[in-house]
């Protein structure tokens, strides 16, 4: 069992406590970037694809696990950023600037899907995300002077300075450079009195009032920055899939979004890798079961939808702090042993309704 | 001089009225309790002063200034700092960062510049982390700096909001209840608390209370409800006297 | 007199609206969830009545009766196997929960009677009243007199019967609810019993005008904003939103200008976002504030 001894406030504020995490960390970067030189492109490809998600993911979680606004059409900023990006692109802008301008829209759109917010709590504020995604699907499938609609939008290749990167493993280094810097400034946020105030909104408005934090501003900044996050992946995932559809946006992407968040672990960046990794390989590991299943049940169609489903139910009756809690929860186990207690992470239910009414 | 003052406040809830023409004066620099039997509208008071609710009718004033229409967050900005009846903590969070956010109030820092953590926000940070140290020597919380929330016993959870509470930097501090829960030892060390707050750094305590020991014991001055009416105003041992003031607890 | 005639067609789609929003609401007052699942559960029943009466042949009524009671089944277990374990959860997590049910629902309902769209034989199926020039299909008016009958079986259920006022006790406070001797746990099956069986009539009322198929449960989400439009907790709040969703729906389909008639299905998502703006807790306001 690792005590840390901190003899310097810095240690509180620093992202590494101690130099256990940081051999750690340091080990994972390394294979990180040495992975698209053991891989074939295919799973290069594939890992860049789990790399997108993140970047969206992060967006997600801070909106979510971390200020407590529910999200349920997530999907529409991905659309936008996506759109977005390919248009700039397409009108002759550098492949930086347009991607820093698809941010900005979905920033700003944030923020306007944002203010209503204010008004709206729990169920009703997920309700209203829906309803704003379902509207922006139909408004990118009939704005067709700048969406082609349903005929779709070709996307040009990512370039940076004449460079192409369009290759698997350029795009792949472009992804994660993205994800780094993504994942930097997040944690930044987090560690600053504008995430700490996010953190104090979602585990309590009131107490946060009373401590001074101006609720409209920071759940206005929350969605801004969630939907710059998600837009910038969607801009990423315009090259990856090559093609925009209206169709390729829809409200089970939403859903797939939030279940990353939920099965990863909510409240933890952690969380958003451990997630990001479950929905990008989730379709691998189905199809692989498919063959190993006995063919009446392997070929049935539309399995995929419902082993989603079945996980995600698993997950939140049985492991509601998602892979990140159970990860946390095996390793208490064998730094306690033998005196882990299992009580340690019992839920707090509460059962009075206005306890709830949060 | 008067620091907090209400005048003629009144509030309804349905057909309730829960507070009905109240006034009040706190005087800076001291420890004005407010005592009154269930249902007087004590709370709902705190929750006016702290603009949870609107006044139908009435004014308050801190430091001179009318508060009665701010919005909730502009009320510690002020420099109002209040405690829970039911702690409201932030229940998945570490009592250090509970600490931390209490310094919400004196952030210097934009969006864009916490994005990047630039040295200035490093520097903010440090500086809040002694600042929160500071407090937590001051109430012996340091066994318990990494603890979440949720894990924490009831007393230390008193102890925690009054922390954070103090970590604004407060002008005046309204204490709803300080003391239920808490057991006489607890109830002893929270008076000696309350004097060291308001002697050593100056902050007037404005508190909700139904120990009648403790608020003999540290309060200046005491005002009395009952129904949402005051009924009494004075100094302890005028009120613990005042025929109302009994006949409102104890009936005819 | 085509007005009349849009006004008819968006009634009996607003009543299906208003059933599916009624079980929502039903579910919600009682337990406090929210079951993003219900549309799926009014397909599921249309698709347990097509295997009754079309598959296996029953005729309509014992079909219907048949459905009802398996749907009952499948919303009290679903209740015990799932929802029961997340008595006490946060609301978001019950939510996500009922959505990866849905998915489930889908799966297994894709799985044992396949994707293409089914038809359900009705006693009443084709025939058309007129009344001068108005001509009403009898499935338009199955469907709004089904609802009507079960708007009062619940109203009256909850107004007058031990059961409904201890339901509604039960929603209220569950912990107090207990002490007093409610059994909450037999109270929360029948609510999703009761729930589901609601939704399976939609189903089945709605099943000949709009074909059977898995993805039917859809409109379950234009059924929520309409169950929000009428305040979260209100069952005639829910009802009236959905009548008033599908009547607007209808209007809009035709008032459109061409090119747009697609954004008619909007209709439900942005009178929910105006009312979320100038009224967010609905028509008839049931939400309370925590009290500190």
């Amino acid at each position: 069992m690792r005590f840390v001894l901190k003899t310097r406030y810095a240690q509180d504020v620093d992202f590494f406590q101690h130099n256990g995490q940081r051999f750690w960390y340091g080990l994972l970067a390394l294979f990180v970037f040495v992975a698209p030189f053991l891989l074939d492109d295919f799973y290069t490809g594939e890992l860049a694809l789990v790399f997108i998600y993140a970047i969206a993911g992060i967006g997600l979680m801070l909106l979510v696990g971390y200020t407590g606004l529910v999200s349920l059409g997530h999907a529409a900023f991905l659309a936008i950023g996506a759109y977005a990006h390919a248009y700039f692109m397409t009108e002759g802008a550098p492949f930086i600037v347009s991607l820093i301008g698809a941010t900005a829209v979905c920033v700003v759109v944030g923020a306007i899907v944002g203010i209503p917010s204010l008004r709206m709590t729990g169920i009703y504020l997920a309700v209203a995300t829906l309803a704003f995604a379902q509207i922006v699907e139909k408004v990118l499938a009939h704005w067709e002077s700048v969406t082609g609609g349903h005929r779709g939008m070709a996307v040009p290749e990512p370039e940076l300075f004449s460079w192409s990167l369009g290759a698997p493993r350029a795009f792949y280094f472009l992804v994660l450079l993205v994800l780094i810097g993504a994942l930097f400034s997040a944690l930044n946020l987090l560690r600053s009195p504008t995430g700490r105030a996010m953190i104090a909104i979602r585990d309590s408005e009131i107490s946060a009032q009373a401590m001074g934090i101006h609720l409209a501003r920071v759940k206005t900044t929350s969605f801004a920055v969630s939907a710059g996050f998600t837009g910038l992946a969607g801009g990423l995932l315009a090259h990856k899939i090559g093609y925009l559809a209206p169709d390729a946006f829809t409200i089970l992407i939403s859903i797939q979004l939030l279940l990353m968040v939920v099965v990863g672990g909510l409240g933890s960046m952690h969380g958003v890798i451990y997630g990001a990794f479950f929905i990008g390989l989730l379709p691998q590991g189905i199809a692989f079961l498919r063959e190993s299943l006995p063919p009446g049940i392997g070929q049935i169609p539309g399995l995929e939808p419902g082993i989603f489903g079945l996980i995600l139910v698993l997950f939140l009756v049985y492991e509601p702090l998602g892979i990140f809690g159970r990860w946390i929860k095996i390793r208490l186990f064998f730094s306690e042993f033998p005196l882990y207690r299992k009580s340690t992470y019992k839920r707090q239910k509460s059962y009075l309704r206005t306890e709830r009414v949060h | 001089m008067t620091l907090l003052a209400a005048d003629n406040v009144s509030i309804s809830f349905g057909g309730v009225q829960a507070v009905s023409d109240v006034s009040f004066e706190v005087a800076a620099g001291q420890v004005y309790s407010i005592i009154g039997p269930n249902g007087a509208g004590k709370t709902t008071l705190f929750n006016l002063v702290s603009r949870l609710y609107d006044v139908d009718a009435g004014s308050i004033t801190f430091n001179g200034e009318p508060i009665t229409r701010v919005p909730p967050h502009q009320v510690a900005e002020r420099g109002i700092a209040r405690t829970f009846q039911n702690t409201e903590l932030f229940e998945h969070e570490t009592v250090l960062k509970n600490l931390l956010i209490g310094h919400h109030v004196h952030r210097k820092t934009a969006l864009w510049e916490e994005l990047l953590f630039l040295p200035k926000v490093r520097e903010q940070d440090l500086v809040f982390r002694r600042q929160v140290e500071d407090v937590i020597d001051l109430l012996d919380l340091q066994s318990y700096r990494e603890q979440i929330i949720g894990n924490l016993p009831y007393g230390v959870r008193k102890m925690v909001e009054i922390a954070r509470a103090l970590c604004l930097g407060p002008r005046l501090i309204l204490l709803d209840e300080p003391s239920s829960g808490l057991n006489p030892e607890e109830t002893e060390d929270l008076s000696f608390w309350i004097e060291d707050i308001n002697e050593e750094l100056g902050i007037t305590v404005v508190m909700v209370e139904h120990d009648m020991n403790l608020v003999n014991q540290v309060s200046d001055r005491v005002l009395a409800l009952a129904n949402g009416v005051v009924i009494a105003v004075g100094t302890p041992s005028e009120i613990q006297g005042h025929p109302d003031v009994i006949r409102a607890y104890l009936g005819d | 007199m085509e007005l009349v005639q849009l006004l008819i067609s968006g009634i009996s789609q607003g009543c299906v609206y208003g059933l599916i929003a009624l079980g929502f609401v039903l579910i919600y007052k009682a337990t406090e969830m929210v079951n993003f699942a219900q549309g799926d559960l009014m397909m599921l029943g249309a698709f347990i009545a097509f295997g009754f009466i079309n598959v296996l042949g029953w005729p309509f009524l014992w079909g219907f009766l048949a459905t009802l009671a398996v749907m009952g089944v499948v919303g009290a277990t679903l209740e015990r196997l799932l929802l029961r374990p997340m008595i006490g959860e946060p609301p978001f997590a019950v939510l996500m929960l009922t959505i990866g049910l849905g998915f489930i629902l889908r799966a297994v309902a894709g799985a044992i009677w396949g994707y293409e769209d089914k038809t359900l034989s009705t006693p009443y199926g084709g025939g058309v009243a007129r009344w001068g020039e108005v001509s009403v299909g009898y499935e338009n008016i199955a469907v709004v007199l089904g609802t009507l009958v079960l708007c009062v079986l619940v109203f009256v259920f909850f107004r007058k019967t031990r059961v409904g006022i201890a339901m509604q006790a039960a929603s209220q406070n569950q912990l107090a609810a207990y002490y007093v001797g409610i059994p909450v746990k037999w109270i929360f099956a029948l609510v999703w019993a009761m729930s589901a069986m609601i939704s399976a009539t939609a189903g089945i009322l709605v099943a000949p005008l709009s074909l059977i198929n898995p993805i039917m449960g859809f409109v379950g989400i234009k059924a929520f904003a309409a169950a929000i439009v009428g305040g979260f907790g209100s069952l005639p709040g829910a009802f009236l939103a959905g009548l008033m969703i599908g009547i607007v729906e209808q209007f809009a389909k035709h008032g459109l200008p061409s090119g747009l008639e697609g954004f008619s299905e909007t209709t439900a998502y942005v009178i929910l976002l105006i009312m979320l703006f100038i009224r967010p807790e609905g028509i008839f306001a049931t939400m309370q504030r925590k009290k500190v």
